[in-house]
């Protein structure tokens, strides 16, 4: 039962995954990777860690793919008739880093399974009360330095989105 | 029975009576919609078929099933017939956090009335009722319509605005509740003998407003303004397809009316009154002594919780026909200006109450 759960969405997020990259138009590729996070999500689950499951699908398909999908719609983007340019730099570029990629992974499995003997999560370690404790004390630093990052970009969103004038454009100002 | 089936049978039973009291709220919000803009504005209202037109949402139905179904030339096949279904999947998941009725003894198992007891509680909530923005963007997409483009798009910057206001004000409920778990908040209220409405008021405002934002409802259906986008994203949709829009609007406002009697309400309890005794004192009655005194209880419970939806629901009418529709500017700048730093303002006092120990 476990195994057909887990390959019923592993596959399901491997061939949206695929669809993501493949699809010529923008919106079924988006609509795409919604299901691969949700896909994802539910591996997530099944690991035993329902809070990131939870805040995936949230987050990700919640709301920062439906920004993607505003933007697509917004630009009004077509159906990409030609695919990319073929050959040429990018291409290579983008196998070798590809390569790189899998690498790195790869080295990353090698490197957990060699180890110790790995151990199941307890019911306890995923428990809410736990990671929100880890959060605020091991872990304390890198969680503000996240929230700092995030102000910075915002604020970076800001200064781009003024105009030369100075003022900030907001949605019915246009026109004054 | 064995122990897990018990279980099962409880969770079961209690998905089963969630379900059907969502499936029932389309058809008699329907029909209280109607009779209350009648009543607000001193006409009849529909009152030929069945006594007071009560069996107008059946005629209705009845209309959508046999409408041909149309697709519009251009129109983006496989998306078009997928968003209407898209529209059900948060309406019919997200009450599965929300608590029933308390933890019964039944056949010396301890039953909680909750479907999904997930530790994670109401951010699955809040997760499952994000998914709902996709049908409404999938259906303006592929409806190859300029009315429904924009609504789409209003529907998405809208939805994305006041999610944080909502989130927000969630999350000072929870604070100085400690858990995500939508049964301890109702517990929490309970022991304190306060409901949350008062200590929360700010908050409450800040939720009530953007949950008419979330579910599209008047002052602020924008994304189907009829005045400017004839109906928005829908525009191009009819009968069942249509129909299946509708539904997912009020089971949303459903559940979302839910969360609300669970956060603020105290969910399915009443004030001054035990509904174990209530549950117990039935069970000696002559007939309907046959079934067990916590049954008894936990649907007596379920029936407060619907009665208090029924009343949140009923507020949603009320409003809609009471203001006009806000400018989408407006809307924006009530949601990024105004609610959201109220949200904040609201979560920090709470910190701070919870930290002082008076919460």
């Amino acid at each position: 039962m476990e195994l057909f759960v887990f390959s019923l969405f592993a596959l399901g997020a491997l061939v949206s995954a695929l669809a993501v990259v493949s699809h010529r138009n923008p919106v079924y590729a988006t609509m795409s990777l919604v299901v691969t996070l949700v896909c994802v999500a539910a591996l997530f689950l099944m690991l035993g860690a329902p809070f990131i499951a939870t805040l995936q699908v949230l987050i990700y398909t919640g709301a920062i793919v439906v920004l993607f999908l505003f933007v697509i719609m917004l630009l009004n983007i077509q159906r990409e008739e030609h695919s990319a340019p073929s050959g040429g730099a990018q291409r290579w570029a983008a196998i070798l880093m590809g390569f790189v990629l899998a690498g790195l992974l790869f080295g990353l499995f090698w490197r957990a399974h060699a180890g110790a003997e790995i151990q199941p999560l307890t019911e306890d370690q995923v428990s809410l009360t736990r990671l929100a404790r880890l959060l605020f004390t091991e872990y304390m630093l890198p969680f503000q330095a996240i929230g700092l990052l995030l102000l910075a970009a915002v604020v970076a969103a800001t200064v781009l989105a003024r105009r030369p004038d100075g003022r900030i454009t907001a949605p019915g100002e246009e026109s004054k | 029975m064995s122990p897990q089936q018990i279980q099962t049978v409880g969770m079961v039973a209690t998905l089963a009576v969630w379900v059907v009291f969502m499936l029932q709220v389309t058809p008699i919000m329907v029909w209280i919609e109607r009779r209350g803009a009648a009543m607000m504005q001193d006409r009849p209202g529909p009152n030929r078929v069945g006594p007071l037109g009560l069996f107008q949402s059946l005629a209705d139905a009845l209309k959508f099933m046999f409408k041909e179904s149309i697709v519009p030339e251009g129109a983006d096949k496989p998306l078009f017939l997928m968003a209407p279904l898209l529209a059900l999947i948060p309406a019919l998941t997200t009450y599965t956090v929300i608590p029933l009725g308390p933890a019964i003894q039944v056949a010396g198992q301890r039953i909680g009335l909750t479907v999904v007891p997930a530790d994670t509680g109401v951010l699955l909530l809040l997760a499952l009722s994000s998914l709902g923005i996709y049908s409404l963007i999938i259906a303006g997409y592929s409806s190859n319509s300029k009315y429904s483009l924009f609504g789409a798009l209003r529907a998405s910057a809208q939805m994305i605005s006041y999610e944080l206001a909502l989130t927000l004000a969630v999350v000072a409920v929870l604070l100085p509740v400690g858990s995500l778990r939508l049964d301890e908040v109702v517990t929490y209220q309970q022991t304190r003998h306060l409901w949350n409405c008062v200590p929360q008021a700010l908050g409450l405002f800040v939720f009530i407003i953007a949950s008419f934002a979330e579910t599209n409802r008047a002052p602020f259906d924008l994304p189907e303004a009829e005045s400017e986008l004839v109906a928005g994203y829908h525009t191009e949709y009819g009968g069942m397809k249509f129909a299946l829009f509708f539904m997912g609007e009020y089971m949303a406002m459903a559940a979302l009316s839910a969360l609300a009697a669970t956060l603020y309400f105290g969910g399915w309890t009443v004030p001054g009154v035990d509904l174990f005794k209530v549950g117990d004192w039935i069970a000696t009655l002559p007939l309907l002594g046959k079934v067990p005194g916590p049954i008894w209880t936990g649907l007596i419970a379920a029936l407060v919780l619907f009665t208090k939806v029924f009343i949140a629901l009923l507020f949603f009418v009320w409003v809609r026909w009471s203001f006009p529709r806000y400018r989408f500017d407006q809307l924006l700048r009530l949601g990024w200006k105004v609610l959201l730093p109220l949200s904040i303002v609201n979560l920090l006092l709470i910190a701070v109450l919870t930290l002082k120990g008076v919460l």
